[in-house]
């Protein structure tokens, strides 16, 4: 996977995760080409989109769009399914996640894509493992030093 | 807090201390920044844009302010606050340094907020790398495993060759470590490194043999991840793992590794395929009813790469395919999913027919699926196989062509390249008949690629030579101007070669020409062409079209001659039209029996064209109803059959080209070795000598004719030929200039057939007056056309016209290229004013050679009949180097929007 993007049905952009290293200014564009393509394609069409040299992939959940851009000989459809699995781990988190909680807690969506996937790459199939190590990391962050967490 | 409090436990060393002590310092002397959710609300409660910027400003200018100071307390809440402004998309490259320090920090939500910025504000283009490599080296050593673990996940997003190359030992140790967690991502990290640096793939080697003896899911989808890449990218590798693999799983002997070569790696895949398919229900691993579909996938692929030319490697797995094509619930996606990565396995690999079959089948079945992703797929993968199995593919051809109707232009697209490559001299016509209703229906962005294809299939596949022809005319129609120009060249050429059939297309071709064919400039060239090659065919010979006998086309002379002024003049057509149009005119003048006085006037108007190209051609022309109108009959006879030239003749065409020097477009069409013509050889001697002439004519008034004479042994048809007569016109301008004329003429006397054309040229004045009107444009008594942009060599003029409505314009704009470089790449583009409408036709190209010209017509509605004012915007490439201009126009002549 060359890198994942998150935005909102108005083309707001709520989280962004590259696997490629490309300067600023090529992200913002790529960001913002695809997000005006996504959004005008009608909601019967399929989820794919050759898109330049990738091949895009996107699905809707509520007023989210979940893209993925993958090589062009990846599976289509478990790149589906993985955007998939990465919902219901936000939902695990959250507790029936809508678009504000990843909007004011944009850093543990983050941390949650990072046990997922990592290099562009499924590393963990096991839901429950994924949120014990979510888990720990949070209390990581309350008990580390002293009687002071940090709240962001 | 009270820093005495820890001085009784023995946990705190005296690093930390001081830390907690500094902060409880600093907390003092700093006011609590604001938290990142209330900074959150205050930038979603911004009703304006410039609201939004103006809470942003503000806060970065606060955040810049702590990192000056170096609060380390609340580092992490500012770049926590930064990196939402960054998503944003408002600069942040500011925090990079502070994600730093975060990561130094022994806090774990230091580290955690530092790693995080560190992936989205670096990435591998940054130079704080040597930096970032000392804090992941640090923490890859960690004892805390999470700490391990943000450090892994880091280098695995933005890992340079050279931070690949320094840490690829710490990532290779902790592939072994006996923790799964991080086990995993080492496994993943190692990935990316072989991604990045193929060479160290070597010491990854012994530590990767293992992972695939796990049972933890995370470790083992991370281990075939990285045994397919290595073996994707090495085949020496995919060797290795063929044969060693024993050594690892301790079952293998050394002696005996000839005979279990392919033996190892794959019963072991097999073998955990296998136990995912039959194991019972595990809700940790389970999606809809199916056991770990992610890590089943992976593995699939892997055999995938293990069995392709292997003959006994695809033994070994095609049980367990057939059984995973067989068992697999389908009613979800996630069954579909791997059935799909199933189906692309048989298919690669060495496979049994049977199994092939079914994996036939199982794409026919998606074709039929009510998912649209499932179709995708399915004509996704049918293209990939319709080369090993075209019969069992074609039994799909009726769904197929179906999904050329598909709103989805996805669906559409993948169905149009599947259909091309299923058509055979069996179904040609059907097919075709289904592509061209698609070519006619399709959006522009299909035109070009698919006329192209629609051109190729029928050359290879053309039951016959009239459905040839019917073919290549509807491709014309249908695609309009988004026919490429290879699609023009190949059907003038089949034209040329079908003789019997040259009656019944200039028939044809004079139907669709007497409609309006401006959005087809295409189809206008060649009706141009064929009309002016077998014009007395058409007039005379009585041929009917199609099937009907009786239905014959009738025309006259006259009906002709409307239809040429209205292309010749209309602003529509581009100028390469015209060029095929005025030269067919000529030729008509031989085939007409009447009407050629008529002719010649419409010739002799072009000899004063504004545009030069064209007014080359209308003087030259001219000359062959004047003084050499003896030579026009064998000039202008038909061509010969042009000999068949496919494809590969491409680069021989291309040399001609640049030896006629690009003295005529229309060479395009007659490049054609065998349509030299010994008449034209002939005369081709006799300029030759007249240029000699007035060389000597110039020496003797001690002046050099000011343009210099190319030599025409290159020059190779009638085109180039004709291009010649130009270049020996300004030489006696020039003559004529200096009182020369009385030489000129003493010497026609001892030569008059070689002198005559340079007697009349010489003594004709009109050539030289729109050139001196191009060269000093005076908008008051020339209100057609005006100067646009003339910068660095590159001119760019307007030709104003009104268009059919009253608050229409129509303009055309040449670009002419006065630099003796090419210019490739050019791109024009305009905007105006919202109350005005603007229409692009596409350029002539986008290529301008040295003294070439290309053209662009523009239509401009003004309803409201506003000042005309518009904004252009210039690229293109000269010399190698990118030009990119802007220009604003505002002097457009008053009455034109008036």
């Amino acid at each position: 996977m060359q890198f994942m993007l998150l935005f909102s049905r108005q083309g707001k952009l709520r989280l962004q995760k590259w696997y490629v290293a490309h300067p600023d200014k090529l992200k913002k564009k790529i960001t913002r080409e695809l997000i005006t393509t996504i959004l005008a394609r009608k909601p019967k069409m399929c989820s794919f989109l050759e898109w330049k040299d990738v091949k895009i992939v996107y699905k809707r959940y509520a007023s989210l769009y979940f893209c993925c851009a993958i090589e062009q000989d990846a599976n289509e459809l478990l790149t589906l399914e993985i955007i998939h699995r990465y919902v219901e781990l936000l939902d695990k988190y959250f507790g029936s996640v809508c678009e504000l909680d990843i909007i004011f807690n944009f850093e543990k969506a983050y941390f949650i894509l990072d046990e997922l996937l990592l290099g562009g790459e499924i590393q963990e199939t096991s839901k429950k493992n994924v949120l014990k190590a979510i888990a720990a990391q949070d209390l990581l962050q309350e008990v580390s030093y002293g009687d002071t967490p940090v709240e962001l | 807090m009270n820093s005495s409090d820890h001085g009784f436990n023995p946990a705190f060393n005296m690093a930390a201390i001081k830390q907690v002590f500094n902060e409880a310092v600093e907390r003092v002397r700093m006011p609590t920044p604001m938290r990142l959710r209330d900074l959150i609300r205050q930038i979603r409660a911004a009703r304006t844009a410039t609201e939004e910027r103006e809470v942003i400003n503000k806060e970065c200018a606060y955040i810049r302010s702590t990192f000056r100071e170096e609060d380390s307390a609340w580092r992490c809440r500012n770049v926590a606050k930064l990196l939402y402004i960054h998503m944003l998309g408002y600069p942040a490259h500011f925090g990079q340094l502070e994600c730093l320090k975060l990561i130094a920090s022994p806090r774990f939500t230091d580290k955690r907020i530092g790693y995080l910025g560190a992936m989205l504000l670096l990435d591998e283009r940054q130079d704080v790398h040597l930096l970032i490599t000392n804090c992941l080296k640090n923490d890859l050593n960690s004892s805390t495993q999470f700490v391990v673990g943000l450090a892994l996940c880091t280098l695995g997003a933005i890992a340079s060759p050279e931070m690949s190359r320094d840490l690829a030992a710490e990532v290779e140790r902790l592939m072994k470590s006996p923790n799964a967690y991080i086990r995993k991502k080492a496994a993943l990290c190692a990935y990316r490194i072989v991604l990045k640096v193929p060479e160290l793939m070597e010491i990854f080697l012994p530590a990767t043999r293992s992972l695939l003896s796990e049972k933890n899911h995370g470790v083992l989808i991370t281990g075939v991840t990285l045994i397919t890449e290595m073996c994707e990218h090495s085949p020496d590798t995919l060797q290795h793992f063929k044969k060693n693999f024993s050594v690892v799983l301790g079952k293998g002997k050394k002696s005996s590794f000839k005979e279990c070569s392919q033996e190892e790696i794959v019963p072991n895949l097999v073998r955990i395929l296998k136990n995912l398919i039959l194991a019972g229900y595990s809700p940790e691993h389970d999606v809809s009813g199916v056991s770990d579909p992610f890590l089943q996938v992976k593995i699939l692929r892997l055999l995938r790469i293990l069995g392709r030319n292997d003959a006994e490697a695809s033994e070994a797995m095609n049980d367990i395919l057939a059984q995973v094509a067989t068992n697999t619930e389908t009613s979800k996606n996630v069954g579909n999913t791997i059935l799909y990565e199933t189906v692309l396995s048989i298919m690669d690999i060495k496979s049994e027919s049977g199994l092939r079959v079914l994996a036939v089948n199982i794409l026919g079945r998606f074709l039929l699926n009510n998912d649209k992703n499932i179709r995708y797929v399915a004509l996704n993968t049918l293209l990939k196989t319709v080369h090993l199995d075209t019969s069992a593919v074609q039994r799909h051809r009726t769904t197929i062509l179906e999904c050329l109707k598909d709103p989805d232009v996805s669906i559409r697209r993948r169905a149009l390249e599947l259909s091309f490559a299923l058509i055979n001299s069996n179904n040609v016509r059907i097919m075709m008949k289904e592509l061209l209703l698609f070519l006619e229906r399709s959006d522009p962005e299909f035109k070009a690629q698919c006329s192209s294809s629609i051109v190729l299939a029928a050359e290879r596949y053309a039951p016959n030579k009239r459905w040839h022809l019917d073919t290549l005319l509807r491709v014309l129609i249908a695609a309009g101007n988004y026919v490429r120009d290879d699609v023009v060249s190949s059907t003038i050429q089949l034209i040329s070669e079908s003789v019997a059939e040259q009656g019944y297309v200039a028939a044809q071709l004079w139907r669709a020409l007497e409609q309006d064919t401006c959005d087809r400039q295409p189809l206008t060239q060649v009706a141009t062409w064929s009309i002016g090659e077998y014009g007395d065919t058409l007039l005379y010979g009585d041929v009917s079209v199609g099937d009907d006998p009786s239905d014959i086309v009738k025309v006259t002379e006259e009906e002709i001659l409307d239809v040429y002024q209205r292309l010749l003049w209309s602003p529509q057509n581009s100028v390469v039209t015209k060029q095929y149009t005025l030269l067919s005119l000529t030729k008509l003048s031989t085939r007409f029996r009447t009407n050629v006085e008529r002719i010649r006037q419409m010739v002799q108007q072009f000899g004063s064209h504004l545009h030069i190209e064209l007014q080359q051609r209308g003087v030259e022309f001219t000359q062959l109803f004047n003084s050499h109108a003896h030579l026009r009959p064998a000039l202008l006879e038909r061509m010969p059959p042009m000999e068949v030239v496919r494809r590969d003749n491409g680069a021989q065409q291309q040399a001609q080209h640049s030896a006629v020097n690009g003295v005529l477009d229309i060479a395009d069409v007659n490049t054609d070795e065998s349509a030299i013509n010994n008449d034209s050889n002939a005369l081709l001697v006799l300029l030759g000598g007249s240029e000699g002439v007035i060389d000597t004519e110039a020496d003797q008034a001690n002046a050099k004719p000011p343009a210099s004479i190319p030599s025409s042994t290159d020059n190779q048809d009638l085109m180039d030929l004709l291009g010649n007569l130009d270049i020996g016109s300004t030489a006696p301008v020039a003559v004529n200039n200096m009182n020369m004329n009385n030489n000129v003429h003493s010497t026609n006397n001892n030569n008059p057939l070689l002198l005559d054309p340079l007697g009349s040229l010489g003594s004709l004045s009109t050539p030289t007056q729109p050139l001196s009107a191009l060269t000093s444009i005076n908008p008051s008594s020339d209100t057609n056309c005006i100067v646009a942009y003339e910068k660095n060599g590159l001119r760019i003029m307007f030709t104003l016209e009104h268009g059919d409505s009253p608050t229409s314009i129509s303009i055309t704009m040449a670009a002419y290229n006065e630099t003796s470089m090419p210019i490739s790449e050019f791109l024009f583009q305009v905007a105006v004013p919202k109350t005005f409408q603007l229409q692009m036709m596409s350029p002539s190209g986008t290529t301008i050679s040295s003294s070439g010209s290309v053209t662009q017509v523009l239509r401009i509605q003004n309803p409201n009949k506003g000042a005309l004012r518009m904004r252009m915007r210039i690229s293109y490439n000269s010399g190698g180097a990118n030009v990119q201009d802007q220009a604003e126009l505002n002097h457009f002549p008053t009455d034109w929007y008036q």
